[in-house]
């Protein structure tokens, strides 16, 4: 039981302008929550590596040197060197644009389709319901991994491949999220007024119903990007889509883990590293930028 | 009828709630008490802090809300000093509390019955074997139709008005000396309402029970309690016996709230609208007087401490420095 | 102020309606739903689907500038009829005309594309849940404007800016969202958005009942002044007589899908000769004191779920319930000028 829907509240505060307020609302956010801005910080970071990999990228990732193969890591190579000579900490920086390349279209992908798919199964219920619903079911009765293992083994061994494979099994999270939202507001006073208003029924579900899902599908998108990197270098990992020399993060993984027995540990512990940072700055990311997203929370 | 020893009395209780946005300074200075067997009504506007209070009272505030001091001597144990074990005591079995919204209170899987066994097994020492028939008088002693039936009803098959009478139930299961209903009928029909206000009213005086009413709605507690608590802005502004309140309020915020109350002759014109608004309690500079802003009858002096008091031994006692 | 000229906003689409013709007429209008899941399992023979009567044979008429009030508990069918009127629901049986027009033919899912969508308009119940937490004031308040007024740019921000004038809404509250406004303004802004088109016929689905006592009685000031202002007619929906009262000219309470009484609204209120009427009336609590007076309603309501046709509905939490209400449903006959009952035993003037 809590009092705190009776806290005494007056006279609501006077917000400044939009923009201003935005900003000091992300602001607040970020200074209550360290967690959540690290998380940020170190997207940001990502981020810079993936649109300016190359350019920041101390050597060439793909120029092999017989001279230096297999060094452990030294000041000139921080990273190390793998069994071709190249250095490991530019093919991981120059990895980093491939796989959130992947992740992001996968997931745009699946978020655009699921939404659409969801939505309307959350709207207007009956039949359409029924056959969207009976489809997530669908995709989620198989193992996930290995449906897209078979999707890109039948669709062939491609980037776009691996990221349809990895939208088709994301697919079922968005749907379900759009769907439980939409149908739990589909009867809101607000819905109902704005048919009084002249919206029609496709103009109610994008312009009221979708704005108010968006929180928790950010949410759901954060914590999915991480899971579809995870995903689209799990596919690279054991053969599929992206192909050597090209540098992408479950490739280099795969390749270095023969070397691991040998005691050459660095060619896959660096890539592997990196991999996991950015699945957890991902899964971190969800809950801070639900309360950005959330108006209710900007006051 | 005179109290010596009052059942429940409260003394200069002040509870502050810390926000993002500052310190709500909720309560202050509140005094008041409540006779045995007595029914009082706490009449307020939504912020005015009336719930908050008897949260604080029974030990149930929200963990951002903090009692800054005073007393509340229930039964002859200040329930502000008291341990969690304590007040877990109290409740249920000495005070217990009905809340708005029945059907969010009581348990959605569990059948009504055995959540009236629940407390009576907790707080009483009746033998499992007559818990059953205990739980079906106490659904009898609701007026609840066909107990028996309904000992078996989960909440969502009962009406609103039933499931309020179910709380009922629970709540009076250990014979308490204290009631508290929070808004016990906000959201139900106009004759549930009767009838559930009726029923508590009945119940009361045939168990001597104390009750204290918390409502928005000025009628319900003209109708149903002894004496009337006012309160505004984390202030008791005025309190008077029922019928004294009405026919002389001396405090202006209470004319203003009975003048903008419609009854059976006022008309749309004789509805008189209170000007402003509740001040905003997280303001460093809260005047002494928080009807202040609002009040015709302001002078320099009002915003000024000490605070203008009660005065306890009166049965009208007003909050003003220019009472009517 | 007065009234600021909106260009096509308040023009009628098929000119005014024959003199004396009420705006509004419903007539014998019905809404059953089908109970789904109560049916017989295996579809051996068509099984009798069960139907819930929300809304069973109702006239009613509302004439221009009149203000008429719908008054009944929770489940009594009003707000089916309520959506049957602003038609976002389609009746089973039964017309609606609006200016002689049967708009009942038109199906809910069309409706927001005819003239008459912006000439009944309606102010909702809850203003924190009928308002989109992610639009501002001004964005909710715009958007009749734009879909159904066709307004934009300047004349769109200046038809708002009357209009929020219009509700006393200040200027500089209008970039807020709904979290950032009290209870009195959220009312406000759901006011403007339904008076934005300067509507015929507006309905008022308990709009105060959120409130505090004193944001009602200024809320209340403020419909009544619009209403003289606009010219509207108004339903309003509730089941608190005494509010109802103040606003209306004329008084329909409702039981159970079906009317049971009706007239005017002081006669009524003064000398109701419905036994639910006289219940209803006496719950009120007053300000004067004691509960003595009460009429108490016992036992439990008939079902809406295929009532039987051949009885009275109120009949079993009736205080004067007889055999004869068991054998047939009483009709409204009229009892007093302008006041009809539907009972075998009404109350004596």
């Amino acid at each position: 039981m809590s009092a705190g829907s009776t806290l005494p509240t007056a006279a609501p505060p006077v917000p400044a302008s939009g923009v201003a307020a935005s900003l000091r609302h992300v602001r607040y956010v970020l200074a209550e929550n360290p967690v959540t801005a690290g998380a940020f910080a170190l997207f940001g970071v990502f981020l810079v590596l993936a649109l300016f990999g190359p350019w920041i990228a101390p050597f060439d990732p793909l120029a092999t040197s017989p001279d230096k193969v297999l060094q452990p890591p030294s000041a000139t190579h921080w990273f190390g060197t793998d069994q071709l000579g190249r250095d490991i900490l530019s093919r991981v920086i120059v990895a980093t644009g491939l796989d959130f390349g992947m992740a992001f279209a996968a997931v745009l992908l699946s978020f655009g389709l699921g939404c659409a798919l969801g939505s309307c199964a959350g709207y207007y219920g009956g039949w359409i319901d029924r056959m969207v619903s009976r489809l997530a079911d669908t995709i989620m009765a198989f193992p996930l991994f290995v449906l897209a293992m078979a999707i890109v083994a039948a669709l062939g061994n491609s980037v776009e491949n691996i990221i349809y494979a990895t939208a088709i099994i994301n697919l079922p999270f968005y749907i379900r999220v759009a769907r439980a939202e939409v149908n739990v507001r589909r009867n809101a006073g607000f819905v109902e007024a704005a048919r009084l208003s002249g919206n029609s029924e496709a103009r109610i579900l994008a312009f009221h119903l979708f704005p108010n899902i968006l929180p928790p599908v950010m949410v759901q998108i954060s914590l999915n990007i991480g899971w579809a990197i995870l995903n689209a270098a799990g596919l690279s990992f054991i053969g599929l889509g992206v192909r050597p020399p090209q540098p992408e993060w479950g490739i280099m993984v795969a390749e270095g883990a023969s070397y691991m027995i040998s005691g050459e540990w660095w060619v896959s512990f660096f890539p592997g590293l990196v991999l996991m940072l950015a699945v957890f700055c991902f899964n971190l990311l969800g809950d801070g930028l639900r309360d950005m997203i959330d108006p209710r929370r900007r006051t | 009828m005179d109290h010596p020893v009052p059942l429940l009395s409260v003394e200069s209780l002040g509870v502050e709630f810390r926000t993002r946005s500052g310190t709500v300074h909720a309560l202050e200075e509140i005094s008041f008490s409540v006779g045995k067997g007595e029914t009082i009504g706490v009449v307020g506007e939504s912020g005015s802090g009336k719930s908050v209070l008897f949260y604080a009272v029974l030990g149930i505030l929200d963990p951002a809300g903090r009692i800054t001091g005073g007393r509340a001597v229930f039964g002859g144990l200040d329930l502000v000093r008291a341990s969690p074990s304590e007040l877990e005591a109290i409740r249920g079995r000495e005070a217990a509390m009905i809340f708005q919204n029945p059907r969010v209170a009581l348990n959605p899987i569990r059948k009504v019955g055995h959540q009236i066994e629940d407390v009576l097994a907790r707080h009483t020492s009746t033998p499992s074997a007559a818990l059953r028939q205990r739980a079906i008088e106490a659904l009898a002693s609701v007026r609840i139709p066909d107990p028996e039936r309904r000992y078996d009803a989960y909440p969502f098959e009962l009406s609103g008005g039933l499931c309020q009478r179910i709380m009922i139930a629970i709540a009076l299961a250990c014979s308490p000396s204290l009631l508290v209903a929070d808004e016990p009928t906000t959201g139900l029909d106009v004759t549930t309402q009767a009838a559930v206000m009726d029923l508590i009213s009945e119940l009361a005086h045939k168990r001597k029970m104390a009750t204290v009413l918390i409502t928005h709605d000025l009628g319900l507690a003209a109708e149903h309690c002894d004496r009337i608590v006012v309160m505004h802005a984390g202030h008791v502004v005025e309190t008077a016996p029922t019928a004294d309140l009405f026919a002389h309020p001396r405090h202006p915020y209470t004319a203003r709230l009975i003048a903008t109350t419609p009854h059976g002759t006022s008309d749309l014109r004789s509805l008189a609208a209170i000007p402003g608004y509740l001040p905003d309690l997280r303001r460093g500079d809260l005047p002494a007087c928080r009807f202040s802003e609002r009040c015709d009858r302001f002078e320099a002096a009002c915003t000024e401490r000490p605070l203008a008091r009660l005065d306890a031994g009166q049965p009208h006692s007003v909050a003003c420095r220019r009472p009517l | 102020m007065s009234a600021p000229e909106v260009r096509g906003a308040a023009v009628s689409p098929e000119g005014e309606a024959p003199a004396g013709a009420p705006l509004l007429e419903v007539e014998q209008v019905r809404k059953l739903f089908p109970l789904k899941g109560r049916g017989s399992v295996l579809p051996l023979r068509a099984a009798h689907v069960p139907m819930l009567h929300a809304v069973d044979g109702v006239d009613l008429a509302i004439g221009t500038g009149e203000s008429v009030g719908l008054v009944g508990e929770s489940g009594c069918g009003k707000s089916t009829l309520v959506r049957l009127i602003t038609r976002t629901l389609d009746p089973t049986a039964g017309a609606i005309r609006f200016r002689g027009e049967d708009i009942a033919r038109i199906p809910a899912s069309a409706f927001a594309r005819v003239p008459q969508r912006k000439l009944i308009q309606m102010v909702f119940q809850d203003p924190t849940d009928s308002l989109n937490p992610r639009y501002t004031a001004r964005e909710t308040i715009a958007e009749p404007l734009r879909l159904l007024g066709g307004l934009s740019g300047t004349a769109l921000s200046t038809r708002i800016d009357a209009v929020a004038a219009l509700v006393q809404m200040p200027h500089e509250l209008l970039g807020r969202f709904p979290h950032q406004l009290s209870g009195g303004q959220k009312a406000r802004v759901g006011i403007a958005r339904a008076i934005a088109l300067e509507p015929s016929l507006l309905i008022l689905d308990e709009p105060t009942a959120a409130l505090d006592v004193s944001v009602q009685a200024v809320i209340l000031h403020l419909l009544a002044d619009l209403k003289q202002k606009l010219g509207m007619s108004y339903l309003f929906v509730s089941h608190d007589l005494n509010i109802v009262r103040l606003l209306c000219d004329r008084l329909m309470v409702m039981y159970l899908g079906r009317i049971v009484e009706s007239g005017p609204a002081r006669q009524v209120f003064e000398s109701p000769r419905h036994p639910y009427t006289r219940a209803l009336l006496s719950a009120i609590p007053g300000l004067g004191g004691g509960a003595s007076r009460r009429i108490r309603l016992e036992g439990d309501p008939t079902s809406p779920i295929d009532p039987d046709p051949d009885r009275c509905r109120f009949h079993g939490r009736c205080p004067k319930g007889q055999d004869a209400c068991t054998r047939s449903s009483p009709a409204l006959v009229q009892l007093a000028p302008g006041q009809v009952v539907a009972c075998h035993f009404p109350e004596s003037a």
